[in-house]
């Protein structure tokens, strides 16, 4: 249960990010999580988007550099120790986390997180073994 | 194919005296029909009749591009106005331009040692050359124009500019010869790309480049990109525009067309001559010039001569591609570089484009450099690790190339300015007079 995630270069130059967002908002493409990691010299915009094919498209056009790359979302409780429990599993199969961002659902309950591990099929394997619920493309775009 | 088997495939000794014979009659009519001339021979204590062998041109001044500006427009004449039919001119990118006028045998010489340069590329009667050069006071363009009429070839002269016009010229006219900057022909791959033309389905076999430094891995990606023969071509203003030296298919040097041109390599400081196969500066005389005959003019470009017998056929010694210039060579902490060398790097490493541009500060006592470099699309990764083990795989490959720590930035795609002439590649922003 990958979730396609896109991925934009930025160089670190003024008004890069408003731009990639503006062309995204002008053609109705709604982002349902977002992180920026960033260096001194670029960042990279990893974006959940509704439409990722599209949102690609769109970005190309501008002259963005645009890469879509497989993640996994999961569902944890939004409590204390909630995430650092499900990273226990990965720490234990010995996969390292490339990346990681997470954000609250709207009704509060649950927090979404979603990562990249440098092995995603053992990553899902090991989550489905534990008990942990792993967000399908429907579930995403409900949020 | 050799255009003119005669003179191109002369043997040596014959050369050698046509040489001497015809740079007598130059050396000659400089010294009575230019002023300029006579007074630095007189200076120098040389008279045109003290040359009895080739090497005698030793004692002969050297010729610089401040004199020629110091004359300007015609001081360097050698005939009347009368006699002159047309006039080029340099950019004057750095400073007073430089005026060249030729007379109707002039153009009849720059036409048939074009007319070699586009055989050695094989164009033929046949042939459609689509010239990209600038038309105008470059000799570019007219010089490979009347090179491409010599021969026969159809010649479609879209001077430089409107590329996306000039791809569809290309495919529907079906060019089979293209002469341009090799800067250019890199952007011209890419836009047939972004219209949806395959650049290799264009009928183009080869092409003629120069008019600015490049590289052999700039000459690999342009052979790739356009399934074509990339052709390296010499020349300048001053001596004749394009037409002093160009590339056979053995792609080892470019031939220098002996019978018209004296060519020599000196050491830029002291002037000295330089023994063949040693890089210096190029120096070149003109021995059928008779518009503005040109004695020991020092070109700044950097090469060397190769004496070997080429399997084309030709006698004529080569020079190595140009290998910098006296003064593009920057001075970063002391260190002398060239920016193809930083090119060279670049274009070694996987996953970058072949645009670049060099930036040199000084932001406190010590010179910085940067160098920005395209990332392909294709080599974006979605992780940091990854452009961050680019970036410094780059910054590496140039450190052991010039020999001194340079600061890489990774940019997008199609980030640097594009241009459609000469490349704008290295910026200085020292402020090296206060």
């Amino acid at each position: 249960m990958k979730i396609k995630q896109i991925s934009i270069f930025l160089e670190n130059k003024k008004g890069r990010l408003y731009e990639a967002l503006k062309a995204l908002a002008e053609n109705g493409i709604n982002i349902r999580a977002l992180s920026i990691a960033d260096t001194s010299e670029f960042g990279i915009l990893r974006l959940i988007v509704s439409d990722p094919e599209k949102a690609k498209e769109i970005l190309e056009k501008n002259e963005f550099t645009v890469k879509i790359t497989n993640v996994i979302a999961i569902a944890i409780k939004d409590k204390p120790g909630g995430l650092a429990e499900a990273l226990k599993f990965l720490y234990d199969a010995d996969i390292n986390v490339e990346y990681i961002y997470a954000f609250v659902e709207k009704a509060g309950e649950k927090a979404v997180v979603v990562l990249r591990t440098e092995n995603l099929d053992k990553t899902i394997s090991i989550f489905e073994g534990k008990g942990i619920k792993l967000l399908n493309w429907d579930d995403v775009l409900a949020l | 194919m050799i255009w003119n088997k005669e003179a191109e495939c002369m043997p040596e000794d014959k050369l050698k005296q046509l040489q001497l014979k015809r740079l007598k009659n130059t050396v000659l009519k400089a010294y009575e029909r230019v002023p300029y001339y006579r007074k630095k021979f007189d200076e120098a204590g040389f008279k045109p009749k003290d040359l009895k062998t080739l090497e005698d041109i030793r004692k002969i001044p050297f010729t610089s591009k401040a004199d020629l500006r110091e004359v300007y427009p015609f001081g360097m004449f050698a005939s009347p106005l009368s006699e002159i039919v047309e006039i080029h001119m340099s950019s004057g990118t750095t400073g007073k331009p430089v005026v060249a006028g030729y007379t109707r045998s002039d153009i009849g010489v720059w036409a048939e040692v074009m007319a070699r340069c586009l055989t050695m590329a094989g164009a033929t009667r046949d042939d459609i050359v689509q010239n990209c050069y600038g038309y105008g006071l470059f000799t570019g363009g007219f010089g490979v124009h009347y090179g491409a009429q010599k021969i026969g070839a159809l010649v479609v002269p879209a001077s430089a500019g409107n590329t996306r016009r000039q791809i569809e010229i290309m495919r529907d006219f079906g060019s089979t010869i293209l002469t341009c900057t090799p800067s250019y022909a890199l952007y011209m791959a890419e836009v047939a790309q972004e219209m949806g033309i395959d650049p290799t389905s264009l009928k183009l076999k080869a092409g003629c480049f120069g008019a600015e430094m490049w590289t052999e891995q700039m000459r690999k990606e342009i052979e790739k990109r356009f399934e074509i023969d990339a052709l390296n071509i010499y020349g300048l203003t001053e001596i004749i525009g394009p037409g002093v030296a160009h590339e056979c298919i053995e792609k080892g040097g470019l031939h220098i067309f002996e019978d018209h041109f004296l060519v020599e390599i000196v050491d830029p400081d002291t002037g000295e001559p330089l023994p063949d196969g040693k890089r210096g500066e190029l120096v070149l005389t003109t021995l059928t010039r008779e518009g503005m005959p040109m004695l020991r003019f020092k070109t700044k470009d950097i090469s060397s001569i190769i004496k070997e017998k080429c399997p084309c056929g030709r006698t004529f010694a080569k020079i190595e591609r140009i290998r910098g210039r006296t003064d593009d060579m920057l001075k970063v902490r002391g260190v002398m570089i060239f920016p193809y060398q930083i090119e060279k790097a670049i274009l070694e490493v996987q996953g970058v484009e072949p645009h670049y541009q060099i930036v040199i500060t000084r932001p406190q006592y010590l010179d910085e450099l940067e160098v920005m470099v395209e990332m392909s699309r294709e080599s974006f990764s979605d992780e940091v690790k990854h452009i961050e083990n680019l970036r410094k795989k780059i910054e590496k490959r140039i450190e052991e190339t010039v020999g001194i720590r340079v600061k890489v930035t990774l940019v997008e795609p199609k980030s640097l300015p594009r241009s459609e002439g000469k490349a704008k590649r290295v910026i200085d922003k020292r402020n090296l007079t206060e």
